[in-house]
């Protein structure tokens, strides 16, 4: 039999690609298929199985050999590993001397800051026209203004921050300026780190260095952490908002209870497990999952989009339930590359949506929900532009 | 029953403290987890001990139900 070509684009605004949903509902829930491109992998679909290969490191994520998944052309051979891309022992050393930054208590000491960025945007929102694209006026400044002021970026510098990011995740804008802002921002981090060097504040990268960190090593994590959690925090904040106008249930509901946002963020995330590519992985070595012999060489992909669909694990699972607390789902992946940023990314969506709720209680959508234009190509789903008005 | 972590197997997501707060903390210089309580009793407390072992994405949690 031929194997079946999957795309990983989306056709409908609420769920994932009906064929991967197909694979989860057959008797072959982990199958070879066919990327549109040609390239070959193993596809896994149920919530276990993904869960069994991100747990074991024999899966790899070095993307240098040519048949991993998520192999790219590297610039040139002085490609810097990023945290993302390496395997344990080097992926644990590194991960531990940051992840400390990340905790559940340390980012709780965050909240009113965040808070207070949310509402300067939304200020900045009631002052202008009824009518804003809620991209631009919230999901993409409120994780940018976070993670500068995490990082140490000076206030005056937060525009040139916020710009260059916003322009590698447009829709509009050229491979070339995409380029020019990636090596702007690369440029910039480097600098900073000079900065910091001479004079330290209070703030992750100063403590890096203090810690000893390699400054070559602490200008590219500098950079994953400022990519990593931009457009993915702002994709799930649009999502989240369109989906709340669309069904006016669920508003209604986070309107009556606001203990309801902890659930809902939880849910939202399961829902749109916007990260399309996150989970692919080479194999390093024969191993059997859910009963399928994967062998040394082979790609995989664990579909977190469908196996967050899975059934077994989460009861009518394409319903959306905000008391359902399944915090089990794989929107942040799972194993020893989990989203190190996953809490903070919480913090912000739940403050967000608390915030937008009750400050904004006429907010609606300002084009019909079918018009909006959503990244369904990927590689992180999302929408380009949310138009909303009150 | 008693609560038993493997901190070298620990990533530092935090997800055990989500689930609850009272039984389990993170370092704060490498995040790994501390178990600041681990003797669940009440019902809840080991139902939720149960979700942290079942969220953990470094499997790095166990029930032992020996001791
Ligand atoms: C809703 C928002 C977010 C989503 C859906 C998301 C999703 C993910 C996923 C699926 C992974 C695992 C990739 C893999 O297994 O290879 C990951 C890793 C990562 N994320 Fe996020 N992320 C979000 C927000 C953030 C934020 C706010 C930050 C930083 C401040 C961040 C920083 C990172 C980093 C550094 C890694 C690599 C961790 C490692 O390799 O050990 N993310 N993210
Ligand atoms: S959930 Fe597991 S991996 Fe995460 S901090 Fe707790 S023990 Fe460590």
């Amino acid at each position: 039999m031929a194997t079946p070509v999957i795309s990983l684009e989306r056709t409908d605004p609420y769920h994932p690609p009906a064929a991967h949903l197909e694979i989860l509902r057959s008797d072959a829930p982990i199958s070879r298929v066919q990327l549109p491109d040609g390239r070959r992998l193993w596809a896994l679909t149920r919530h276990e199985d993904v869960r069994a290969m991100l747990a074991d490191p024999r899966f790899s994520s070095d993307r240098r050999d040519p048949r991993h998944p998520s192999h790219t052309p590297y610039v040139g051979p002085d490609h810097r590993q990023q945290l993302i891309e390496m395997d344990p022992p080097e992926h644990t050393q590194l991960r531990r001397s940051v992840v400390g930054e990340f905790t559940v208590q340390r980012l709780a000491a965050w909240r009113p800051r965040i808070q207070q960025i949310v509402d300067e945007s939304i200020d900045a929102m009631l002052a202008g026209p009824a009518e804003v694209d809620l991209v631009e006026a919230l999901s993409l400044p409120v994780p940018s203004k976070v993670i500068s002021e995490l990082l140490g970026v000076p206030y005056t510098d937060h525009d040139f921050f916020q710009d260059n990011s916003a322009e590698f995740v447009r829709a509009d804008s050229t491979p070339e300026q995409k380029k020019a802002a990636i090596g702007n921002l690369q440029g910039y981090i480097a600098g900073l780190v000079q900065e910091k060097v001479k004079s330290p504040g209070e703030d992750l990268l100063s403590r890096q260095i203090a810690a000893g960190t390699e400054l070559e090593e602490l200008q590219a994590l500098g950079f994953l952490l400022l990519i990593a959690g931009h457009e993915t925090t702002a994709n799930m904040i649009s999502l989240s908002v369109a989906t709340l106008l669309d069904k006016r249930e669920h508003l209604a509901a986070l309107r009556e209870d606001p203990q309801l946002t902890v659930g809902a963020v939880e849910e939202l995330l399961r829902y749109f497990s916007i990260a399309e590519i996150g989970a692919a992985r080479l194999a390093t070595a024969d191993i059997e999952i859910g009963g399928v012999l994967i062998q040394a060489g082979e790609g995989v992909m664990g579909l977190t989009n469908t196996a967050n669909r899975d059934p077994l694990v989460f009861p009518e699972p394409d319903e959306i339930d905000f008391t359902r607390m399944a915090r089990n789902h794989l929107a942040f992946g799972f194993g020893p590359h989990q989203c190190l940023g996953q809490n903070l990314a919480r913090l912000e969506l739940e403050i967000v949506l608390a915030t937008l709720v009750r400050r904004i209680p006429g907010l609606r959508l300002a084009v019909p929900f079918d018009e909006i234009p959503f990244k369904e190509k990927g590689p992180n789903y999302g929408v380009f532009e949310l138009k909303v008005a009150w | 029953m008693r609560i038993v972590a493997q901190p070298d197997r620990c990533v530092g997501a935090g997800q055990c403290v989500l689930v609850d707060p009272e039984a389990f903390d993170q370092d704060d210089k490498d995040g790994t987890v501390i178990v600041v309580r681990p003797r669940p009793e009440s019902e809840a407390e080991i139902a939720r001990a149960k979700e942290a072992v079942n969220v953990c994405p470094g499997r790095t949690l166990s029930l032992s139900v020996e001791d």
